[in-house]
C-alpha cells in the first residue's frame, strides 16, 4: 500500500515537472504568437504575393530590403522543408495547377538552389524575366555572368535572378602553411597551390609533417565538378562522365590511399572538428558564405553563444587565410524565379529589380548579413572602403572574392546536376573506403541515377 | 455440453447479426475512400510507363508487364530483400528473447520485482523519440570521432577509430540495435498484457506443485500467450518488411556502404523521387505479394504448431503428472470463468 | 534456496538497470545536446551540460517563422483525434467481427489482415493526388479521418477480445434490455480500457512523430505540426543551421508524448493486470 503510493508520488512529480516546463514554454511563446497572426495572408483581391521557399533566409533578406521600403505589400511565405525532397515535391505539385488555384493562392515567386535550378528554368512554368517582366539588360548589367548563365534556359531566356554570388576559394591555416611551405603569405601560398600537380606536391610535404591536406572525400569535388567540358547528359539522354570528374575520382582515391585526407564527409562533426583548434588539416574549399560563418564558427575554441570573443587567441581566430586555389568554382546560392500564372507580375518585377539588381540594396544586404552580393560595382565600392577581416588575419576578403567571381563559368550545368553529384559522391565513397572497385562504383552510380531519372541511359565507353 | 449452448446462441443471434455490418461499416467506408482507392490506383499504375522528368510528365503509356520485367530483371531486388530480412532478424530475435524474459519477470507473481512499474514505464520510452531524432543520436554516438570510438580508444581496444558507418555489418548491426531499442519495450508491454491475463491461480497451483520458473514459463505462459505472440510476430514482420525511417536516416538515404543496408521500401522510395508511378507500382505489388506469402507461412506455422503441441501434450500427459495437474487446474479455472475463447 | 533466489534477483536487477540506462541514454543525450551551442556540438559529443540552454530555448521559442506553440497545438489536435478515432473504431470493428455471426465474417477478417500488410509508402502519392482532388490540402482531415481504418489496431483488438471477452457478458447485457451500441459503449469499452490505453499510446506516438504525409499535405504556417518544424529547422542554410536549436526543439517535441505516456502508463501497466472478464 505504502509502496504503491510512493510510486504514484514519484510519477506525479515527473508529470508535474514536465507539465510545468510545458506551461513555461507556452508562456514564453505567447509573445511570438501575436506577431505571427499579423503576418498571415489576408485576402486582398489577389494582391497577396505568394513566395515559396525552403527556409527563412530569403524571407529575412526580403524583410531587410524590399519589405522595409514597401511595408504595404502583403507577402505570404509558403515554407516547405527540403527534407525528403518535400520542397521540390510541393513545387512540382502546385506549379502545374496554377490555373486552377484561387487568385490569392497562385504562386508568384519561388526560390531555387543552384543544384536544381535548371529543372525549373527549362520549363514553361517560369517567366522570362526580360520579355515577360521587363527587366532590362541595363538592370542586370552589374550581375555576375555565371549567376545569369545558370538561370538561362536552352532558348536563351533568363528565368531567374539572384542577389548573391558565391565564388569559391581555398582557405588555409597560416600556421600550417608556415610549417610546410615556410610562408603564410597568400600570394606565395597561391603560387605553391596554383594547379593540381603542385597541390599534390604540397599534400605530400604536409603529410610528411603529420598534416592532412584536405579533410574529406568531397572537399575538392566542386572545384572539379564546376570545370567540366560538357554537361552530365548529352542530347541523346545519355549520361556522360566528364574527364574532370574522373580526375577528381583518381585524385581523391590517391589522396585517401596516401593518407592525405581525413576520410570525413562534408558537414559531419569530424569535418567540423577538423576546422577547429584540434584539427590538423591544411585547408578547406569554401565559398563566400562559408568563410565568415561556418568556418569561423568551427574555428573558435569558445563559441560566441557561450561567451567566446571574436579575437585572436580564441581557437584559430586569425590563423586562416584565403588564396584562390588550383581552380575557380562556386558553391551555393539562391535564385528567385517568377511563376507562370502569377497575377502580380508588376509587383514581382519590382521586387526583383530592387532586391537583386539595385546597388544600394546590395550594399545593405552585405552590411546586414555579411554576404558577398551579386553586383560588381557595389562590391568594388565595398572592397575599396578598405574593409578587412580580422578572422583572416587582416585580409580584404571581399577583394579576393571580387577577383575570383568573374572567372566562374556555369555554361555546362544540366537539370540533373543535383541528382548526379549526390549519387556520384555516394557511390564513390565506397570506392575510397575500399569496399568496391572503381568499376563497381561506376555501376552503382549509374544504377542510382537511372532510378532517379528513368529517361536517361548509360553512354557506352 | 457444447451443443445446447451453441443452439441458444444461434437462436439469440438471429436478431443481432445485422449489427455486425453496421459495426464494421465505418472501417470499410473510410478504408475504401482513403486507402483502397489510392492503393488500387497504385496497382493499376504498375502497368503503365508513367514518370516525371523534371516537371515534364512521361506517359502514362500502357506497357503491360514491362515494369515487372524490369523489377525481376534486377538482381538487386533480392539483395534488398536479403538486407531487409537480415536487419529485421538482427533486431527481432534479441527483441523477442529479451521481451519474453522481461515480461515474464514482470508478470511473475513468484518474483515480485520491486520497481516493477518504473522499469516497465522506462522501457517503452525510446519508442517516444521520433526515428529521425533517434538516428541522429546514433549517428553522433557512433561517429568516427564519437563517444563510442573515444571510449574504445581510451581502453585500447582499438588504435584507429572504427568507422562504423563505412562497414556493412556494423551499419546493419546499428539498424538492428536501434530497432531493438525502440521496440523491445513495446513488445514487452504487449507480451506482459497477455501474461497478466493468465489466471494467477495457475501459477499458484504450479508453485504448490513445486514447478521451477522455467517450467512455469514453458508449460503455462508460452502456450497461453500464443495469440499475442502471433500478433507481435506478424506486426514486427510487417514492420520489418516496411523498414524505412531508421536505415534511411542513419545512412542518409544511401543504404550504407555499397547498398548493403538498403531495404525494400528504401528502394521503393528511390522510385518515388522521380514520381515513377509505374515502376514504384510494380515494386509495391511485389512487396505486397512478398508480405502476403510470409504472413501466410507464419499463420500456418503458428496455428499448426499449436495443434501439434496439443497432441504432444496429450501423449506426454501420462508421463508428466505435473503438467497434467497444471492443465487440469487450468481447465477447471477457465471453466469457472465461463469457458475459454 | 534463499541464496539461489537472491543471486537470481540480483542478476535480474542488474539486467533491468542496464536496460533502464540504455533506454534513458537517448533522452539524456537529447537534453545534454540541447544545452550546447552549435559549434560545440559540431566538435563532437560531450556528456557534460553546456551553457547554451537559455540561448537555444530563446531562439526556438522566439522565432517568428517557427511557430512552436502553434505546432504543439496542431500536433496535439491531430494526434489526440487520431488516437481516439483509431482505438474507438478499431475496437468497434473488431467487436463487430468477434461478436456477430454475419455472412462473409471470416473473409472480412482475412481482408483486414491482408491490407495490414500493405506498406503505407506504396499509396502515398496516390493519396496526395486524391486529397488534392477533394480539395483537402492544408487540412487536418486527411491526417485524422483515415485513422478510423487502422487494420493493425483492429487485429490487436480482435486478439484482445478473443482472449478476454466472454460472449455471456453481451448476452447478459441484451437480457437487461440494452441496445447493441449501448452495450458496446457502456459495457465493452470499459472492459477494454487496457487495450485502449496500449493502442491509444501507439497511435498517438505514431501520429505525433509522423513527418512524411503531413509534410506533403500541410502548407500554411498556422497548420504545421512539430515534425515539419523540426525538418524546417534542419533545412536551414549555413546562416541559421544550428544543431543546438534542433536538439532543443526535438526535446520540446518529445515532452508532451512523455507526459501523455506517463499519464496513460498507469492504465497500460497497472490496468492490464487482470483481463476484463473478471470485472
Amino acid at each position: 500500500m505504502l509502496k504503491g503510493s510512493k510510486k504514484a508520488t514519484f510519477k506525479r512529480c515527473i508529470a508535474m515537472a514536465l507539465s510545468l516546463m510545458l506551461v513555461v514554454s507556452v508562456l514564453a511563446g505567447c509573445g511570438s504568437k501575436k506577431e505571427e497572426s499579423s503576418g498571415e495572408s489576408t485576402s486582398n483581391g489577389g494582391k497577396v504575393i505568394n513566395i515559396y521557399s525552403w527556409n527563412e533566409t530569403v524571407k529575412e533578406t526580403y524583410e531587410a530590403t524590399y519589405g522595409k521600403t514597401h511595408p504595404d505589400v502583403k507577402v505570404n511565405w509558403v515554407i516547405t522543408p527540403t527534407e525528403g525532397n518535400a520542397y521540390q515535391n510541393k513545387l512540382d505539385q502546385d506549379l502545374p495547377n496554377q490555373d486552377k488555384a484561387k487568385a490569392d493562392d497562385k504562386i508568384d515567386i519561388f526560390c531555387l538552389e543552384a543544384d536544381y535550378i535548371l529543372k525549373y528554368v527549362d520549363t514553361e512554368y517560369t517567366l522570362d524575366l526580360q520579355k515577360d517582366l521587363g527587366l532590362t539588360d541595363e538592370d542586370l548589367s552589374e550581375q555576375y555572368e555565371y549567376t545569369k548563365e545558370v538561370a538561362t534556359d536552352s532558348k536563351g531566356a533568363l528565368k531567374g535572378t539572384s542577389y548573391e554570388a558565391n565564388p569559391g576559394v581555398f582557405v588555409y591555416r597560416r600556421s600550417i602553411a608556415k610549417d610546410v611551405l615556410g610562408t603564410d603569405d597568400p600570394d606565395e601560398v597561391q603560387k605553391a597551390l596554383e594547379d593540381w600537380t603542385k597541390f599534390g606536391d604540397v599534400a605530400e610535404q604536409a603529410s610528411a609533417k603529420g598534416y592532412k591536406m584536405l579533410s574529406g572525400y568531397d572537399d575538392s569535388f566542386r572545384t572539379f565538378g564546376n570545370n567540366v567540358k560538357a554537361p552530365w547528359v548529352n542530347e541523346n539522354d545519355e549520361i556522360v562522365v566528364d574527364d574532370a570528374i574522373d580526375e577528381w575520382i583518381d585524385q581523391t582515391k590517391d589522396f585517401t590511399d596516401k593518407g592525405y585526407n581525413n576520410k570525413t564527409q562534408l558537414w559531419s562533426t569530424e569535418w567540423s572538428a577538423d576546422q577547429g583548434p584540434a584539427g590538423k588539416v591544411f585547408g578547406f574549399f569554401y565559398s563566400t558564405w562559408g568563410v565568415q560563418f561556418t568556418l569561423l564558427g568551427n574555428a573558435l575554441e569558445t563559441p560566441v553563444e557561450e561567451g567566446g570573443k571574436l579575437e585572436v587567441g580564441n581557437g584559430l581566430f586569425g590563423d586562416y587565410a584565403i588564396c584562390y586555389g588550383p581552380a575557380d568554382y562556386y558553391w551555393g546560392g539562391t535564385w528567385l524565379a517568377a511563376a507562370k500564372g502569377t497575377d502580380n507580375a508588376e509587383e514581382v518585377a519590382d521586387i526583383f529589380r530592387e532586391m537583386t539588381t539595385d546597388g544600394e540594396t546590395m550594399k545593405t544586404i552585405t552590411q546586414t548579413f555579411d554576404k558577398f552580393t551579386n553586383n560588381k560595382k557595389a562590391m568594388e565600392e565595398y572592397a575599396d572602403s578598405g574593409i578587412t577581416s580580422a578572422f583572416l588575419g587582416g585580409q580584404n576578403h571581399i577583394k579576393m572574392f571580387l577577383d575570383v567571381a568573374p572567372n566562374v563559368s556555369m555554361e555546362n550545368v544540366s537539370p540533373y546536376d543535383q541528382g548526379m553529384n549526390e549519387a556520384l559522391q555516394q557511390a564513390f565513397k565506397d570506392y575510397y573506403d575500399g569496399k568496391v572497385s572503381k568499376d563497381e562504383a561506376y555501376d552503382n552510380f549509374f544504377d542510382a541515377v537511372i532510378e532517379k531519372y528513368p529517361n536517361l541511359s548509360r553512354a557506352d565507353g | 455440453m457444447q451443443s445446447p449452448e451453441k443452439a441458444a446462441t444461434v437462436k439469440n443471434k438471429i436478431n443481432f447479426d445485422k449489427w455486425g455490418y453496421i459495426f464494421i461499416a465505418p472501417f470499410f467506408l473510410v478504408y475504401a475512400i482513403f486507402s483502397l482507392w489510392p492503393l488500387l490506383s497504385t496497382f493499376y499504375n504498375s502497368f503503365f510507363e508513367n514518370y516525371m522528368v523534371g516537371l515534364a510528365q512521361v506517359g502514362p503509356k500502357f506497357v503491360g508487364v514491362e515494369n515487372y520485367q524490369t523489377v525481376f530483371g534486377n538482381p538487386d531486388m533480392l539483395k534488398y530483400l536479403g538486407n531487409t530480412l537480415i536487419m529485421w532478424v538482427i533486431g527481432f530475435v534479441p527483441q523477442l528473447a529479451v521481451s519474453l524474459l522481461l515480461a515474464f519477470w514482470f508478470s511473475s507473481p513468484l518474483l515480485r520485482i520491486r520497481g516493477n512499474r518504473f522499469f516497465k514505464t522506462v522501457m517503452y520510452m525510446p519508442n517516444l523519440i521520433m526515428a529521425a531524432a533517434f538516428s541522429m543520436l546514433f549517428f553522433t554516438l557512433f561517429a568516427d570521432n564519437g563517444p563510442i570510438n573515444d571510449i574504445m580508444m581510451d581502453i585500447s581496444i582499438i588504435k584507429e577509430p572504427f568507422r562504423f558507418l563505412s562497414s556493412a555489418w556494423a551499419t546493419r548491426g546499428l539498424v538492428g540495435a536501434m530497432n531493438f531499442l525502440m521496440w523491445f519495450g513495446n513488445t514487452t508491454i504487449l507480451l506482459m498484457a497477455a501474461m497478466m491475463g493468465i489466471d494467477p491461480g495457475l501459477y499458484e497451483a504450479a508453485s504448490i506443485d513445486g514447478a521451477t520458473s522455467g517450467q512455469v514459463f514453458r508449460q503455462i505462459t508460452l502456450p497461453l500467450i500464443r495469440p499475442i505472440m502471433l500478433y507481435v510476430f506478424i506486426t514486427s514482420m510487417i514492420g520489418g518488411i516496411q523498414m524505412f525511417d531508421i536505415p534511411q536516416i542513419l545512412t542518409n538515404g544511401k543504404g550504407g556502404p555499397a547498398r548493403t543496408a538498403m531495404t525494400l521500401v528504401m528502394f521503393l522510395n528511390r522510385h518515388l523521387y522521380s514520381k515513377n508511378y509505374g515502376l514504384a507500382g510494380a515494386v509495391s505489388v511485389v512487396l505486397f505479394a512478398l508480405a502476403l506469402i510470409l504472413s501466410i507461412i507464419v499463420f500456418k506455422f503458428m496455428y499448426s504448431d499449436r495443434d501439434g503441441k496439443k497432441a504432444k501434450a496429450k501423449e506426454k500427459a501420462a508421463a508428466k503428472a505435473k503438467a497434467e495437474a497444471a492443465a487440469l487446474e487450468q481447465a477447471e479455472v477457465l471453466a469457472q470463468e465461463g469457458g475459454p475463447r | 534456496m534463499t541464496a539461489k533466489i537472491d543471486g537470481k534477483r540480483i542478476l535480474i536487477y542488474v539486467v533491468l538497470i542496464l536496460f533502464t540506462v540504455l533506454c534513458l541514454a537517448p533522452f539524456f543525450m537529447l537534453i545534454i545536446n540541447a544545452t550546447h551551442s552549435h559549434p560545440d556540438i559540431q566538435k563532437g559529443f560531450s556528456a557534460l551540460p553546456g551553457k547554451a540552454l537559455w540561448n537555444n530555448l530563446n531562439h526556438v521559442l522566439h522565432n517568428d517563422n517557427l511557430p512552436v506553440i502553434t505546432g504543439l497545438v496542431n500536433s496535439m489536435i491531430v494526434s489526440v483525434c487520431t488516437a481516439a478515432l483509431s482505438v474507438y473504431f478499431s475496437a468497434l470493428t473488431a467487436y463487430g467481427i468477434h461478436v456477430y455471426n454475419f455472412k462473409y465474417k471470416t473473409q472480412v477478417f482475412s481482408f483486414i489482415l491482408l491490407i495490414m500488410l500493405v506498406p503505407s509508402q506504396i499509396s502515398a502519392l496516390g493519396f496526395i493526388r486524391e486529397m488534392m482532388a477533394f480539395g483537402l490540402m492544408d487540412s487536418f482531415i486527411p491526417l485524422i479521418i483515415p485513422a478510423v481504418a487502422t487494420p493493425a489496431t483492429v487485429f490487436f483488438m480482435k486478439q484482445y477480445l478473443e482472449s478476454t471477452l466472454s460472449l455471456e457478458i453481451v448476452e447478459a447485457s441484451r437480457i437487461d434490455g440494452a441496445g447493441e451500441f449501448r452495450t458496446y459503449n457502456s459495457i465493452i469499452i470499459p472492459l477494454m480500457k487496457p487495450a485502449f490505453a496500449v493502442q491509444g499510446i501507439f497511435s498517438f506516438v505514431y501520429s505525433w512523430n509522423n513527418y512524411f504525409l503531413p509534410s506533403l499535405l500541410l502548407e500554411s504556417k498556422s497548420m504545421k505540426t512539430l515534425p515539419i518544424l523540426i525538418a524546417q529547422l534542419r533545412s536551414a542554410d549555413f546562416l541559421k543551421f544550428d544543431m543546438g536549436q534542433i536538439y532543443m526543439l526535438i526535446t520540446l517535441a518529445i515532452l508532451p508524448t512523455v507526459i501523455v505516456y506517463i499519464l496513460l502508463s498507469k492504465n497500460i501497466v497497472g490496468g492490464i493486470a487482470l483481463g476484463g472478464v473478471k470485472g
